[in-house]
């Protein structure tokens, strides 16, 4: 279980005035359980998933996970006790493969079948990457399937994916929903999404708006989310 | 040959025993090891300190190892090996010197390479040097390397040097034919108070000549490099030079890449970066599970690799 006890985090910038970003929040996500984080563009959604990995550092409150205060611990150790964080951009590297990337996120020694296998739940062809540097020679687009094809890897208790749909065809996206289908279906681990995405939405059990770096509501999907996409024809916080 | 030496082989051949093909190995400044095939010849030089490698025309898929080891402290050697490589073939060349010092003074050896290529022939030349040793005396290697590239032929050029050589400094010169082309890796890494310096020079004169210089390099600790890449277009021709550095500590690094077209249908292309490896890659490596050390050392080997 993941809590968020008064969380808040702010930004000074240089000869600026402090900005507060995330405004103490008060969260709980359950194990074994889907979260949908939503709500504007620049509300505080991909600050908050940097948080819980310990990318950034909050300047208030507190971040249990099963009962222990990780607030101050690093990132390395965070991902050592069972989280794991997809980025919106992912990174490039020169010189590290594929094959490399997944290897060390699955922190076994892997063989070629097996990263392949990774590759193919996310959509892509696997032999045509496995051997490819993760670096420019990669669209946007394939790096975000690869990017996912790590966290399956990882699994982790925890996984925080920064808008996976960002950057990706329909056609793999329909893969992707089908991707955090399974992951749900499964029940082992826990899952929390920032996205826009409706067809996100729609199988998470839980959705989290945030806006103005606070949380704006929250609830069961199937309670929230009429609400939610009523009248506009879509996510109201889309528009 | 002692365990010390044969480490030192490991680490700038691979060789675990003696190759197959033929080969030539030095140690301590004298032949410890020689053989020749039926079309790869290797003769002692009479006038100065090395050997001549004579390979026929036609030799195709054979292997020349010329690995220089040195574990004597302060032993400095200027050594002379001039290929001579016949038409149509298709051969493989390694080199390299590794230095073992552990007293107090400078161990030093200076090779001077020279390679006359004939017409379409593949050639690729590996080049490995490597350094150890508990002592205070500097391990250094001064490399000259003499290209010819017949007409159309093709060279294949790499170099890794990843640790352990205080001081040095490397010269290639080469000039290619008609149709020839040139492909150049180079692998560097110093820390410490090391410093190195790679000076290229190439002269596209044939019609259709191409050349490819990639250097790779990782400055760690007070180290310094100094890369230098000279391309002239002396005809129709292909040129590309691109060096791509990672700065950490206190290290510097320069590069200066020059590209001169004499020639209306010369395309030249240089690109050089220096930057320190990107926080966001660190911080991928670590939401993996990676401490920040063991992300840099991820980052650099898969560099230089």
């Amino acid at each position: 279980m993941l809590e968020l006890r008064d969380l808040s985090f702010e930004v000074t910038p240089e000869n600026g005035a402090k900005k507060e970003i995330i405004r103490n929040i008060n969260l709980t996500i359950e194990d074994h359980s889907l979260t949908a984080i939503t709500g504007p563009n620049g509300g505080g959604k991909s600050t908050l998933a940097k948080l819980i990995m310990g990318i950034e550092k909050p300047t208030g409150g507190q971040i249990l996970y099963n009962g222990q205060d990780i607030t101050n611990l690093s990132v390395t150790d965070r991902a050592k006790f069972g989280i794991s964080f997809a980025f919106q951009q992912p990174v490039r590297f020169k010189g590290i493969k594929v094959k490399d990337l997944i290897t060390l996120a699955s922190g076994t020694k892997l063989s070629t079948v097996d990263a392949c296998e990774y590759l193919s739940k996310v959509g892509l062809c696997a032999r045509d990457y496995i051997n490819r540097d993760v670096d420019a020679s990669l669209s946007g687009g394939e790096l975000k399937r690869i990017e996912i094809a790590t966290i399956i890897a990882r699994n982790t208790p925890l996984s925080v994916f920064d808008e996976p749909e960002a950057g990706i065809d329909l056609w793999s996206f329909n893969n992707l929903i089908k991707v955090f289908e399974d992951m749900k279906s499964a029940r082992e681990n826990s899952l929390i999404i920032i996205s826009h995405q409706e067809r996100i939405l729609n199988i998470a059990d839980n959705i989290i708006v945030i806006a103005d770096g606070k949380v704006k509501e929250q609830g069961a999907a199937k309670n929230l989310l009429p609400h939610l996409l009523s009248g506009t024809g879509g996510c109201k916080f889309y528009q | 040959m002692d365990q010390i030496q044969q480490t030192l082989l490991e680490q700038i051949a691979g060789l675990h025993e003696l190759p197959a093909g033929a080969y030539n190995i030095r140690a301590n400044g004298k032949s410890a090891a020689r053989n020749t095939t039926a079309n790869i010849d290797i003769i002692t030089k009479e006038d100065k300190q090395g050997i001549d490698i004579k390979i026929k025309d036609n030799t195709k898929k054979e292997s020349v190892h010329i690995p220089v080891i040195l574990s004597q402290t302060g032993l400095t050697e200027m050594v002379y090996n001039d290929f001579y490589i016949g038409d149509n073939c298709d051969v493989t060349i390694v080199a390299g010197c590794g230095i073992h010092n552990s007293g107090s003074q400078e161990s030093r050896h200076d090779g001077i390479h020279s390679f006359f290529i004939g017409k379409n022939s593949h050639v690729k030349y590996v080049e490995k040097h490597y350094g150890s040793g508990d002592g205070n005396g500097e391990n250094v290697m001064n490399p000259t390397t003499i290209v010819h590239v017949g007409e159309g032929s093709f060279m294949e050029m790499e170099t890794v040097q990843i640790r352990g050589i205080d001081s040095t400094k490397r010269t290639t010169t080469c000039d290619l034919e008609k149709d020839a082309k040139l492909v150049i890796t180079e692998r560097l890494m110093t820390h410490g108070k090391q410093y190195a310096e790679s000076d290229f020079q190439v002269d596209l004169n044939g019609e259709n000549s191409s050349t490819n210089l990639i250097s790779r390099a990782v400055a760690k600790e007070d180290s310094r490099q100094l890369f230098v890449a000279k391309i002239n277009g002396n005809n129709k021709c292909a040129g590309h030079s691109e060096c791509d550095a990672i700065i950490m500590d206190n290290a510097k690094i320069s590069a200066i890449p020059e590209i001169t077209a004499n020639h209306l249908d010369a395309a030249l292309i240089h690109e050089a970066a220096i930057g320190k490896i990107a926080g966001e890659q660190i911080i991928k490596l670590m939401t993996l599970g990676l401490t920040e050390a063991e992300a840099e050392e991820q980052i650099v080997n898969g560099f230089l690799k």
